[in-house]
């Protein structure tokens, strides 16, 4: 398992405007897109030194495929990028903090210690 | 020498730029006591006449990401953009461009590391609202030059609590050696109890009031001792996911002094976490 690729996605999806209307509307295809073109890319390199060991397993694979943030979170992804990329996809759907407080809502079975987030 | 002329620790709530920008319907119903509370605040710094800002905050996964992330880091550039897209996108707030005072990070790069904190830089830096946040309501004519210094309290493993404390001490006495005729200010931004991405998240009030409340007087009254003995890495997952942006605070109370008490402390308590404001005159009173 791989928080950190979890995470990868998060960030580099929320920090792109169009990716996020994509990862929106067909997250799964944009996931597989990602894997496949993205994943291994060293952020502050060429693309040629690329990384080369970097995938999802089909657990990862299936939670963002579904927009399933609730599975995100029991894995350890990084909840301030899980939340941030989340309200900018769907908060626009939802009266105000209406998503936020059903966020929360859906979390509610976690109790302390959450899942470690350390990569 | 450089005069320390305020120290000043607060939280940095990304919403108050469009609460208090929003007219009508707009408008949240805590707006103007928050603007009220805020002006109040800023009056602080502006009577001690700073000349130059040291701001104290944390990249939110911006600029600084996992493939590289340094704990402790300083901005060195004469001019910093701020403000990231999905500030824009989920805080409405707006870019801005900030000034440097690339001989003070120099100074506070070359005394830090001689003093044992090995200190990343950055000569291109994008600051994000852990900073512009206090320029907002603390020096909203943005007109100072400043130097940042980012902390790591978001990517784990973090530095421990001791550490950002004894950072203060050293950026203190490192502003103090700072061989020049100039009013310094240095201001830090962090959190009480907060949690976000998690079941307790905007809630009616912050996650752990009673957190809150003890934060305060720590903070308020410069008990560094009794905070550290307290607060652990640990021990901050307890009063909400993100409250290790308390240390931010704890460096502040470093910058500050031990059982120094604070000359002016006001909170005010949100829906979902607690505003805390704190300003210390050093040298004995006020300006």
């Amino acid at each position: 398992m791989s928080k950190y690729l979890l995470n990868k996605f998060l960030f580099t999806v929320d920090r792109d405007a169009e990716l996020v209307e994509r990862y929106r509307e067909d997250p799964r295809a944009t996931v597989t897109w990602w894997e496949e073109e993205y994943a291994n890319r060293i952020l502050n390199c060429v693309t040629g030194e690329s990384s080369t060991w970097l995938r999802f397993d089909e657990a990862e694979r299936e939670a963002l495929a579904t927009h399933d943030y609730v599975t995100l979170f029991e894995m350890g992804a990084h909840p301030f990028l899980t939340l941030t990329l989340f309200i900018g996809l769907f908060e626009r759907d939802h009266p105000p903090m209406g998503f936020q407080t059903e966020y929360a809502r859906r979390l509610a079975h976690m109790s302390l210690p959450y899942p470690d987030i350390a990569t | 020498m450089a005069e320390l002329v305020a120290v000043i620790a607060s939280t940095h709530h990304p919403f108050y730029y469009r609460a208090s920008t929003s007219t009508g319907d707009d408008r949240p119903p805590f707006a103007d006591e928050w603007v009220r509370k805020v002006e109040a605040f800023r009056e602080t710094l502006t009577k001690a006449r700073p000349d130059v800002l040291v701001m104290v905050g944390s990249d939110h996964f911006h600029q600084l990401w996992l493939d590289n992330m340094p704990q402790f880091l300083v901005g060195k550039a004469p001019v910093y953009d701020a403000n990231f897209h999905n500030e824009e996108r989920e805080f409405g707030l707006p870019r801005m461009v900030l000034q440097g005072q690339e001989d003070l990070s120099a100074h506070l790069l070359r005394g830090g590391l001689d003093a044992g904190f090995d200190l990343a830089f950055s000569n291109e830096l994008r600051i994000d609202h852990s900073i512009t946040c206090p320029i907002i309501t603390l020096r909203p004519q943005n007109d100072l030059p400043i130097v940042p210094v980012y902390t790591n309290i978001f990517a784990p493993p973090l530095p421990r609590p001791e550490r950002f404390v004894q950072l203060g001490r050293a950026i203190r006495a490192l502003v103090e050696s700072w061989p020049a005729d100039r009013r310094v200010a240095v201001i830090g931004t962090g959190h009480l109890s907060l949690e976000l991405g998690g079941p307790r998240q905007f809630g009616p009030t912050g996650p752990d009031p009673e957190f809150d409340r003890k934060a305060v007087r720590w903070i308020g009254s410069g008990d560094i001792e009794g905070c550290l003995s307290e607060v652990t890495l640990d021990s901050l997952h307890l009063p909400g996911n993100a409250t290790h942006g308390f240390m931010d605070f704890m460096l502040m109370m470093g910058v500050a002094g031990e059982g120094l008490q604070a000359d002016y402390v006001d909170t005010y308590d949100l829906f979902h976490t607690m505003e805390a404001y704190f300003t210390w005159y050093p040298k004995g009173g006020r300006p």
